[in-house]
């Protein structure tokens, strides 16, 4: 065995990998329960991945097959049923697990020096993700699948000079149709995830370079022992991984609870009008993409103007790609800054909250108002931020962790 | 040429609103009691869906093989029944592991009803089992309508009342209120509620039950591996607290010497 093993080491770096990577790579001791999501991102990915690539044997990317195909899926493949709601329940723990995951950035300030590389990653993989689960959501070809395609790519024609066309080139056709299906179908099972995981790959390495950020947002490679080992640092193995196994096992319980036992989470994980098959006759009266996309489709709306709206959605999700140059503040962690920055983290989770319930509704005067304030609410969080973050009394930091 | 493109688009226009309750009526649902495990009021909804639905709709992502199953038409051994389903629910020459197909000509049901009746294997799953409870219990007589009735919670919805002889002769009790219009106000029709002047086969409690039965077929026909799902669900949350107990033991063994 030892003598495979240093055959292989001398052709492939396996074990200089799993030392970087893996037993070698010193993790700050203090990760609290904001640190799970991480490699739950990873794991939902792997389920997706695995899931789809069962779902992809037995789905037919046609106008005529597309809704029958997954109705034969839900019940005359073995557990088709089981790998369908694994694959829309993780679509959605995906979501979940991404925001969770960039809010202990926000709330940490893990995307400032030297970090911005990771969170500029980290923000293309969440575009990239949005993208792909809008291309997996016209699948089913139900009610809402089209009407939603129908809607986001409409959103192109708004573009000045080359917007109809630019809709024609999406759709493949004048509308959402068979040609649209197939495309959307190609995007989601092939040119996504590959990028997805290349993505995923990148991620990990460019923080692996420079080191996890933690709760009190301090260096631990400035304080090392004799043997050149941080002080307040240990292995990721076999401390996180242990950690990281119970902490899979807790969210697999709230997971496959929900596979099993909701699975349609009340129409907000699969959503009731998805169980009519597509009819491009008949507008649905309430069109609403599913709950995580909801926040930026509230903000499409707030806007009176349908380009200005494109703009402002388009602007809400770019502007969080400029984060690390927005944050003046001398300290990374929440727990050290003023009680600025407190208040306006507290603003921007209620105004994005806000929207995305909002988003799930129908519009109404007031609503729309409500809409318009957390929108401004939304881009002031950021605006403001060389401000008020500059500006604020911030508490003393640590030399050790706490 | 543009007479027929009018008229095509009239037909369209018709088409289009018919096959889609309104869902503006306010009117509050009634509560269908949902019980998968009762197998003889599955096998009472199945009845009354061959008897009084499948004329019209189909479920044609179900097997009458795998609903037979699945209601509880099978011998000692837990196999399928062949002749108690053959003899009590196939009413047309299809085989046990056919689809469950409507006999209507489709052409000729667009010119009778506007619209062709929908297929009903997911619509519970679309419209919830309140919904269909409600709809299917409030039908009333309204001579205006081509069919002579109309239903409360679906105004203007294309299918006849069919489960009139079962439940008498209901109608619509009107009221009139005033609402704002145009500066001043404006007294429009509205329905109070349903009574039934005329009892039918059944009395209304019998009614409502068999209706609730043929609701509950229904939301089985919706997802039929449901029961199954739960009951492997709770073995898998079982292992899984097991194994959070085990992991967090041993993440516990692991951390003991980091202070």
């Amino acid at each position: 065995m030892k003598g495979l093993s240093n055959w292989i080491s001398l052709r492939f770096p396996f074990q200089r990998i799993w030392r970087t990577h893996i037993s070698e790579y010193y993790t700050p001791k203090n990760f609290n329960i904001w640190y799970f999501f991480g490699s739950l991102a990873l794991f939902v990915l792997v389920n997706q991945i695995i899931t789809g690539i069962w779902l992809t044997m037995y789905y037919t990317p046609t106008v005529a097959g597309a809704f029958d195909s997954i109705e034969y899926i839900m019940r005359d493949v073995n557990y088709g049923w089981l790998l369908r709601y694994l694959h829309s329940t993780g679509a959605s723990a995906f979501f979940l697990v991404v925001y969770l995951h960039m809010f202990r950035s926000l709330l940490y300030g893990s995307y400032k020096s030297p970090r911005e590389v990771v969170w500029i990653l980290g923000m293309l993989l969440y575009t990239a993700l949005m993208a792909e689960a809008f291309f997996g959501y016209l699948l089913p070809w139900g009610q809402m699948s089209f009407w939603g395609a129908q809607v986001i790519t409409s959103l192109f024609g708004a573009v000045p000079f080359v917007g109809k066309s630019l809709m024609l080139f999406l759709r493949g056709d004048f509308n959402v149709a068979d040609a649209t299906l197939h495309r959307f179908f190609s995007l989601h099972v092939i040119a996504v995830p590959l990028f997805l995981c290349l993505l995923v790959w990148m991620h990990i390495i460019a923080l692996h370079e420079v080191g996890s950020n933690n709760p009190d947002g301090l260096d631990i490679n400035k304080l090392k022992d004799e043997s050149g080992k941080p002080v307040d640092g240990i292995p990721f193995h076999p401390y996180y991984t242990v950690k990281n196994i119970w902490g899979l096992v807790v969210f697999l319980i709230v997971f496959l609870g929900i596979v099993f036992f909701f699975p349609t989470m009340g129409g907000y994980f699969l959503e009731h009008a998805n169980f009519l098959p597509a009819n491009p006759l008949s507008t649905p009266d309430h069109i609403a993409p599913v709950w995580y996309l909801t926040p930026f489709y509230s903000i499409l709306r707030a806007v009176p103007d349908k380009l200005m709206g494109v703009c402002a959605m388009a602007g809400s999700i770019a502007i969080l790609y400029a984060l690390p140059w927005l944050d003046r503040s001398p300290v990374r962690s929440i727990r050290y800054r003023g009680i600025f920055s407190k208040i306006a983290l507290s603003i921007f989770v209620i105004s994005f909250v806000g929207l995305g319930y909002l988003g799930t509704i129908n519009v109404t005067p007031l609503r729309q108002y409500l809409a318009q304030l957390f929108c401004v609410l939304y881009f002031a969080f950021f605006l403001l931020m060389p401000f008020y973050t500059r500006f604020e009394k911030t508490k003393p930091v640590p030399t050790r962790v706490t | 040429m543009l007479g027929k493109l009018l008229l095509q688009g009239a037909l369209l226009f018709v088409l289009v609103t018919a096959s889609f309750a309104s869902g503006g009526s306010e009117l509050p649902l009634k509560h269908a009691d949902i019980n998968l495990h009762d197998q003889a009021r599955l096998q009472r909804g199945a009845k009354l869906f061959m008897n009084y639905c499948a004329g019209c709709h189909s479920l044609k992502y179900m097997r009458y093989n795998q609903m037979a199953v699945g209601i509880g038409l099978v011998d000692d051994d837990n196999k399928l029944d062949q002749s108690l389903l053959i003899q009590n629910l196939i009413f047309t020459n299809a085989k046990p592991a056919s689809s469950i197909l409507s006999a209507i000509d489709i052409k000729a049901s667009q010119q009778w009803f506007g619209v062709e009746p929908p297929d009903l294997s997911l619509i519970a799953r679309q419209r919830g089992a309140d919904w269909l409870f409600t709809y299917l219990t409030t039908f009333y007589r309204d001579d205006d309508r081509p069919l002579g009735s109309n239903n409360w919670l679906s105004q203007d919805v294309a299918m006849p009342n069919v489960l009139a002889n079962l439940q008498g002769e209901q109608v619509a009790v009107m009221g009139v209120k005033k609402i704002p219009w145009d500066g001043g106000t404006k007294d429009i029709e509205y329905i109070k509620h349903l009574q039934i002047l005329k009892v039918g086969e059944m009395s209304e409690q019998e009614f409502n039950s068999a209706i609730n039965d043929v609701v509950n077929f229904l939301v089985y026909v919706g997802e039929p591996v449901q029961l199954q799902r739960k009951s492997i669900g709770y073995g898998v949350l079982l292992f899984l607290l097991l194994l959070a107990g085990v992991t967090f033991m041993l993440k516990r063994e692991y951390w003991r010497d980091i202070k």
